[in-house]
């Protein structure tokens, strides 16, 4: 190695070696700017976890409270609801809800922790429209075979009471069942459980 | 492969190479610039800092009377790193100041607002008022009792003037009292319209400088004495030297500003403003209404002109000339020399007593006029007793003579001869 | 004649004048230590039960008290008087409209009194209120003269009067003079923090930037003085 190549070396190693280290400054100090952008306290005070007051649920009553900005309903659901989940199945996209989103309480085949009482976004998971309750009473408007559900007015789409879509609808899921603990009989909390507590 | 694209790029647009070569690598700057020298890419550094933590602070402050208050509180506490964009924010633009004056001071100290580069200096000028006009409308944001009642006694100043003042400041405030309809005009100035000026502004000063080339300590044309290369032979090519140069002295620049925003960002009040934590109050004057730090000077020369027929327009006359005569710097100057180091006595004395004046002038419009106490009973016959006022009204007249004697002490000043190579 | 006479008082003048300019109660300097979370807790103990009946801290969540070592349950539990939900902030019950009408000025939130005060002037104002028969309250304040706010803390401090412009104790309070003082101590502390809450965090995440500012100075520098070996 000649006198001219050794200062090229030592110059090549230095501007690497102060890029290496300007780099990891800069990184560090656009660390900040982007962790500005993430939920503020004010976003998760606001998306914090709801309680529901179960006994003014009666039995086929659909409650329905706000959880970050979105519908959540509390069914509690009666005995002719719980039947009529298994008369749907055949015409269901996804019976078992292997491409759904749930917690592992739900994936069952009441999509609850609680077969009585089923917590879900009321949100379709086409565009984002809030569906509305049919009972099985609605045969005239739903056609003969209608055993009870939601029904989305925006495009058609149908769910059964188990919040899970009918084949033939736009919405390519079942509706999404939130993260939810119950602290005692009578009280629900939506937005919390074992796993996201404190999230 | 990387030179592939670039190869790709350049056939397509040859005119980054070539601006690169212009400005850059192939941009022959004199090799003996000093510490003084750094403070214009300092400047430009925190003009980056500026645009960068305003526009993430933009995304969380609310521009109306009633929020604007609360939204800073907001991002200081609920946004995450909301705190640290708002010191960053706030120490930055007291840290332009102070690199602004340094970089004004080095033009005066080596004469680089001599010809041929008396357009760099006007454009710098305009960049400073700019710069002043930016702060002024940034600062009347957070809301507070400083902010409001700062831009009420600003904007009033441009009601004295003749005829079209009272209309002029109804104009500019959009309401008959500062109000939400003024903070939301200096919101949009402040975030948008000057800071398109200051870049623009920065372009054009930088273009000057180029197509003459820069000045250096000893004030000599290196243009003048060029190799068989055809570059001057007292010049090194901007790129890499001073490039790895200003990239030192902005690692040197960010510690020092660290250590002031991490541990002091308040600074005594200076920075940020014990007054300005209390929430804007229309029915409530703050005893004691003074500018931020950097305005002070222009501020103490203000109030040391006594009005003249009940009317401040003289004071807000004075102000306005302490600033505009920096324009007319390049023709006052008659020295056949550019750099102090080649000038005679005169104005060594006059630029230390300039500094001196500019300085106490500063401190004195931080502090109310009774700083400095009164003077005894047969004084009465003057308009005023206090002392710092009296001593203010000194400083001003020797502001302007500085300025207005120029022409006839910078020719008469004896001049030592100029080299004919650079020294260090 | 006369400006030479002027120049030289100026010049007389000045070195005594700039000595003494400040007027008003001298101000005690406050001895609070804001790593001490003890202290934290019990003056947040003292606002929630003295003080957030007038006085709000709208800027301050009531879950950001976890900074001072506390659980959600225990701020719920002990500190929560004036909401719900524990990511809600410390509004005070007290309307803008009632607390004008009461004290003729409705009680400032103070959420960042501390930036605005000072923690010496926080310190001493809430040692030197004394009973005074002539204010509307029934009570008047060395560092505040005629301040409309009355003795909030007095059951703690006892009552003081003025006799011969010197302040005396009147009665007994529930704490000592000494202990007083702690507790002043202790919400001036924690006054100090709400004004800040990322006091701590920043001086913390200084010097790591300090540090790593140092290491790319190293560079820098050795990248210069390589370069620079070419110039004459």
């Amino acid at each position: 190695m000649n006198d001219q190549e050794k200062p090229d070396k030592t110059r090549r190693n230095l501007v690497v070696a102060t890029s290496v280290a300007g780099g990891i400054a800069s990184l560090g100090a656009a660390v900040p700017f982007v962790a500005s952008m993430l939920p503020s306290e004010r976003a998760k005070a606001a998306g914090a976890p709801v309680e529901v007051d179960l006994s003014k649920i009666a039995p086929g009553h659909l409650e329905i409270v706000e959880w970050r900005g979105k519908p959540v309903w509390v069914i509690r659901r009666t005995k002719e609801m719980l039947e009529s989940l298994k008369v749907a199945e055949a015409r269901l996209s996804d019976p078992g809800s292997k491409s759904s989103q749930q917690p592992e309480y739900a994936e069952n085949e009441y999509r609850s922790k609680n077969p009585e009482l089923m917590v879900m976004e009321g949100v379709c998971t086409h565009l984002g429209c809030s569906p509305q309750i049919r009972t099985a009473e609605a045969k005239a408007e739903m056609g003969a075979d209608w055993a009870g559900g939601f029904y989305c007015p925006c495009h058609g789409s149908k769910f059964d009471y188990a919040g899970r879509v009918y084949r033939g609808a736009p919405a390519p899921t079942n509706l999404i069942v939130p993260p939810y603990t119950f602290v005692s009989e009578t009280k629900l909390v939506i937005g919390e459980d074992e796993k996201t507590k404190g999230a | 492969m990387v030179a592939r694209l670039w190869q790709w790029f350049d056939a397509r647009m040859p005119s980054v190479a070539e601006q690169w070569r212009i400005h850059a690598a192939g941009y022959y700057a004199p090799k003996n610039f000093n510490f003084w020298y750094f403070f214009g890419s300092l400047a430009m550094l925190v003009l980056v800092i500026q645009i960068v933590s305003g526009i993430f602070l933009t995304m969380n402050y609310k521009p109306d009377a009633s929020l604007a208050f609360g939204s800073v509180e907001y991002i200081m506490r609920d946004v995450p790193g909301g705190w640290l964009l708002r010191y960053v924010h706030s120490t930055g633009a007291s840290a332009f100041f102070i690199l602004v004056y340094l970089h004004m001071f080095r033009a005066m100290l080596y004469g680089s607002h001599r010809e041929p580069r008396e357009l760099v200096w006007i454009f710098g000028v305009l960049i400073y008022l700019t710069l002043m006009g930016e702060a002024f409308f940034g600062y009347l944001l957070p809301w507070g009792q400083m902010s409001y009642w700062g831009a009420q006694v600003i904007v009033n100043l441009f009601g004295t003037i003749p005829f079209i003042g009272p209309d002029l400041a109804l104009w500019i405030r959009g309401d008959y009292v500062v109000s939400d309809a003024t903070l939301n005009r200096f919101f949009a100035l402040h975030v948008i319209a000057l800071p398109l000026v200051l870049l623009g502004l920065v372009v054009a000063h930088l273009m000057a400088l180029h197509d003459v080339g820069s000045n250096n300590p000893d004030g000599i044309e290196i243009k003048k004495n060029k190799g068989p290369d055809g570059h001057p032979v007292d010049g090194i090519p901007f790129h890499p030297y001073y490039t790895v140069k200003d990239l030192m002295g902005a690692v040197v620049f960010l510690a020092i500003f660290c250590v002031v925003m991490f541990f002091m960002p308040e600074m005594g009040g200076y920075f940020l403003e014990h007054n300005n934590f209390i929430p804007a109050d229309p029915l409530k004057t703050p005893e004691h209404i003074a500018p931020v730090w950097y305005f002070t000077p222009y501020y103490s020369i203000l109030r040391a002109v006594p009005p003249f027929f009940n009317s401040q327009f003289p004071g807000v006359l004075a102000m306005g000339i302490a600033t505009l005569i920096l324009f007319f710097l390049p023709w006052l100057d008659r020295s056949p020399v550019k750099s102090i180091r080649y000038r005679g006595a005169y104005y060594k004395s006059a630029l230390a007593i300039f500094v001196a004046v500019f300085l106490l002038l500063g401190y004195l419009g931080v502090k109310p006029t009774t700083v400095w106490g009164q003077f005894k009973d047969p004084w009465d016959i003057l308009d005023t007793k206090d002392v710092a006022t009296w001593v203010a009204r000194v400083c001003t007249v020797l502001y302007f003579l500085f300025f207005f004697l120029m022409p006839w002490y910078t020719r008469r000043d004896k001049v030592l001869p100029v080299p004919e190579r650079v020294t260090h | 004649m006369g400006t030479l006479r002027m120049l030289s008082a100026v010049l007389v003048l000045v070195p005594g004048i700039l000595l003494g300019a400040e007027t008003g109660y001298r101000l005690d300097r406050s001895p609070h230590d804001p790593t001490d979370v003890v202290s934290l807790q019990s003056g947040a103990r003292t606002f929630v039960n003295y003080c957030i009946g007038c006085h709000g801290l709208q800027y301050m969540r009531y879950n950001r008290l976890r900074d001072l070592g506390l659980s959600d349950a225990q701020i719920r539990d002990n500190l929560m008087f004036t909401a719900e939900k524990v990511g809600e902030t410390m509004k005070t019950p007290m309307t803008v409209k009632e607390g004008k009408l009461w004290f003729g000025v409705p009680p400032p939130d103070l959420s960042v009194v501390a930036r605005s005060r000072g923690a010496d002037w926080l310190y001493s104002y809430l040692r030197t209120f004394y009973r005074d028969p002539k204010a509307a309250t029934g009570w008047n304040n060395q560092v505040f003269p005629n301040v409309a706010m009355p003795h909030a803390l007095w059951t703690l401090q006892g009552e003081r009067r003025l006799e011969d412009g010197k302040v005396v104790q009147a009665s007994q309070g529930m704490l000592s003079q000494t202990e007083y003082d702690a507790t002043a101590r202790d919400l001036v502390n924690f006054l100090v923090y709400v004004g800040e809450p990322s006091a701590l965090d920043r001086k913390a995440w200084g010097i790591w930037t300090l540090f790593v500012l140092g290491i790319l100075f190293i560079f820098a520098w050795l990248l210069k003085r390589e370069y620079w070996k070419d110039v004459k």
